[in-house]
């Protein structure tokens, strides 16, 4: 009580005072564009596939409409972006751009006939996607005092993921209304992606992450404002984190390996299949807050690790321990929390690891993590062939089990954060 | 600028983007509305009358309250007149007394569906719950065995890539499971290919022997499989969606060549010679195509452009003579029931 009674003030003069009981206006803003930009792309992605099918005929997906090439690409494109985002100093220009291009990817697909155009579009828009994400991340650690990281990209991740939800059933209500008219869906999509790409460019500050913040308290803080050099990324904690989140990310098996482990054993599983998706996300939407609250609280490796825990309750559900139906609801609400536990603590951690080359870092570890759980889905696709469903997941259970403690090892101490004298908690 | 001119800006943007997309789907609905009054009325004829001599089924793609439909023509006047069938498919075979439908259930959540029903669209004698976008589906002759083959959208970071599941089903006995786990001969050597998918089965009349696609290393096989046996054995490189014929001496399947992605040419291959004869459509297409009688295929190709959701049913020699006719106008997904 009392500690809200100290807060009044501040409130009421509107100052943008970024105390642990307030968020920074920044993450709000930022959430918002993430909210507006995924309603935009799950939108057209929840179609795509019936588009593609009528539209462009059946066989097209049966190709896939964009090889693995294009995951490489993304991944070089990320680094690059987190990079120039700390080079230039101006990480929201960075995500700008990024976010930029994925908004004319969507007014791109009215025209767009082939099917090579289609797939150039959907690549401009991951292209996109792999600009923008570091350096947004980058605009969320620098606008938010360490201490209160984890809450941070928990909100923003929990906005993000509204956005997944709502945008497909925007969709599907669309085509309710006028049906097979994808292209209303694709302006529609195009709208958001324009009210959230303004948002961005009107209202987010324009903030130099390199500027040294007072309640960093990490010596690096205090760079002076040249170009760092890369060199800054071999920060011992930072290598350690991403060998440590690199171990684990092989042994994460892909939600739709789950997903289609879990069809095998419950009937109900198959018929709402689409559904599982948006499942772990409302799992994923309610815990990203919580959770990131605790990892300020406990530790934000604790928190990380035992997302991974989760993980390993969601293979240990699909993989036998429980009935049909029970099964299904178990590992989803697990899977849910270990992307709550771990999507935006990585970023967290990783953003305050190295100050200076902020987008960088969170860049090289999200990099690093999407990498190798690519890796992973296809030693676990080479598992489930060799050795059968069941028992490739046992084996990633085992292996994961075996592999949590040798991370608790390997991932960097970071210190607990403690909340700065006068600030209100 | 200040705040005042960003919110003002804001706003702006907002209200921009808001009436576009706004005045677009009222203009696109009352669009939809008025080609859907002006469009000529199909002619129709009685279900009973069709059913009682040899017939096309299909489904309809006339835009009119029925689009989507499956629809019956009589065999011998296949652009005449057609009768409605209250069944809603995507894809849609037929064979003896029985329909297979595929359909797409949107909703909130858009779920898929398998179903043999009896010719009428009443009585479900087979229910099979699809994991994703239904793509071919065929009856064995005699409408006991229905193979489906569906899109399955997989691992959610790898998700650049599709694979598909085709699996086999008994009307009235257990199911013969996905092809997936079928023993797989490959140049007289058993292989297992990790990224192996099956899709466009075709049955013989024995309700024994099949012809299916498979894929893996970015090749497509033309096989032929044994359900007694569960195996199935390489036999043609470049085949897809293979359809064979009534007398069961050769199929048609696409075949990409040296064509760019999403592309193919229809070839009909002799079984015992293994001569491969390019069909004269020109058009790239993609289909599993249904022979009318041992001389002729029917497939189902879109219009272009803004009409793609109306398609047509055309017919081709399958010796490499010839020319592609019309057949039925505003159809699709047809087959041949004597």
């Amino acid at each position: 009580m009392y500690i809200s009674v100290r807060d009044r003030p501040a409130r009421s003069r509107g100052a943008a005072r970024a105390t642990s009981a307030r968020l920074a206006p920044t993450v709000l803003l930022l959430g918002t564009v993430s909210l507006l930009t995924d309603v935009s792309s799950e939108s057209v992605n929840a179609v795509l596939p019936i588009y593609l099918t009528s539209v462009l005929g059946l066989g097209a997906l049966a190709y896939g409409f964009i090889d693995g090439i294009y995951q490489g690409a993304t991944a070089l494109v990320r680094i690059l972006a987190g990079w120039l985002a700390d080079r230039s100093d101006r990480p929201k220009w960075v995500a700008v751009v990024g976010y930029g291009v994925s908004a004319l990817s969507r007014a791109a697909l009215l025209p767009a006939h082939g099917f090579a155009a289609i797939t150039s579009v959907i690549t401009l828009d991951r292209l996109g996607k792999g600009v923008r994400t570091a350096p947004r991340d980058a605009l969320i650690a620098s606008s938010t005092p360490a201490h209160s990281l984890g809450r941070a990209f928990g909100v923003h991740r929990a906005m993000d993921t509204a956005g997944a939800l709502i945008g497909p059933l925007l969709a599907f209500w669309i085509l309710l209304m006028l049906p097979s008219n994808y292209h209303g869906v694709f302006i529609v999509s195009f709208a958001f992606a324009i009210v959230g790409f303004a948002v961005l460019v009107l209202f987010v500050p324009d903030l130099r992450t390199r500027a040294a913040r007072q309640d960093d308290q990490q010596p690096a803080a205090i760079e002076p404002a040249s170009a760092p050099s890369l060199r800054l990324l071999l920060d011992p904690r930072l290598l350690r984190l991403c060998a440590g989140a690199t171990l684990l990310g092989l042994l994460t098996v892909g939600d739709g390996f789950l997903y289609l482990q879990l069809t095998e054993r419950d009937s109900l599983a198959t018929k709402y299949f689409p559904l599982l998706y948006a499942g772990s996300n409302i799992s994923y939407l309610v815990l990203a807050v919580p959770l990131g609250r605790l990892a300020d609280r406990i530790g934000r490796v604790p928190v990380f690790l035992g997302g991974h825990l989760a993980l390993l309750g969601s293979y240990l559900a699909a993989g036998g321990v429980l009935p049909g139906a029970w099964a299904t609801l178990t590992c989803l609400a697990l899977l849910g929390s270990y992307y709550a536990a771990t999507d935006g603590v990585l970023a967290a951690i990783a953003g305050q690891l190295v100050p200076a080359l902020r987008a960088s870092a969170i860049a090289t570890a999200q990099t690093v993590v999407s990498l190798a759980r690519f890796a992973a889905s296809i030693g676990f696709g080479l598992a489930w062939t060799l050795l059968g469903r069941s028992d490739a997941l046992h084996l990633f259970t085992g292996l994961l089990m075996l592999a949590i403690p040798v991370a608790v090892w390997v991932l960097p101490r970071t210190r607990r954060q403690v909340v700065p004298a006068g600030s209100a908690q | 600028m200040s705040n005042r001119v960003k919110l003002i800006s804001l706003a702006v943007v907002c209200l921009l983007a808001v009436a576009g997309s706004v005045s677009y789907l009222l203009n696109s609905r009352s669009n939809q509305q008025r080609a859907a009054q002006a469009a000529a009325p199909v002619a129709q004829i009685g279900l009973s009358t069709v059913l009682a001599e040899p017939r096309i089924i299909f489904r309809s793609t006339a835009p009119s309250d029925h689009y989507g439909s499956v629809a019956a023509v009589a065999l011998s006047d296949p652009a005449g007149p057609r009768a409605f069938i209250d069944t809603q498919c995507d894809r849609v075979y037929a064979a003896n007394q029985r329909l297979l439908c595929l359909s797409s259930d949107r909703g909130l959540v858009t779920t898929y569906a398998a179903k043999v029903l009896a010719v009428n669209g009443l009585g479900s004698l087979l229910n099979v719950a699809l994991a994703g976008v239904p793509s071919r589906a065929r009856l064995s002759r005699d409408g006991q065995l229905a193979a489906t083959t569906s899109f399955t959208q997989g691992d959610s970071y790898a998700a650049t890539s599709f694979s598909t599941r085709t699996v086999i089903d008994r009307v009235g006995g257990p199911s013969l499971g996905s092809l997936e786990d079928f023993k797989l001969i490959h140049q007289g050597k058993s292989i297992k290919p990790v990224d192996r998918n099956y899709w466009g089965v075709t049955f013989a009349a024995d309700d024994n022997t099949f012809y299916a696609t498979v894929e893996w290393a970015n090749h497509t096989w033309l096989v032929r499989g044994d359900l007694a046996t569960r195996t199935v054995v390489t036999l043609h490189e470049d085949a897809e969606c293979p359809s064979l014929s009534p007398d069961g001496s050769q199929v048609v399947y696409k075949q990409r060549g040296t064509l760019p992605k999403g592309s193919w040419r229809l070839v009909s291959y002799d079984l015992a010679t293994g001569t491969v004869t390019p069909l004269a459509e020109t058009h790239s297409l993609d289909d599993q195509v249904e022979w009318l009688d041992n001389q002729h295929v029917i497939y189902g190709l879109p219009r272009s452009g803004n009409a793609a959701a109306i398609s047509d049913v055309w017919s081709v020699p399958v010796d490499g003579t010839g020319a592609p006719t019309l057949l039925i106008p505003q159809a699709w997904s047809p087959a041949v029931v004597h």
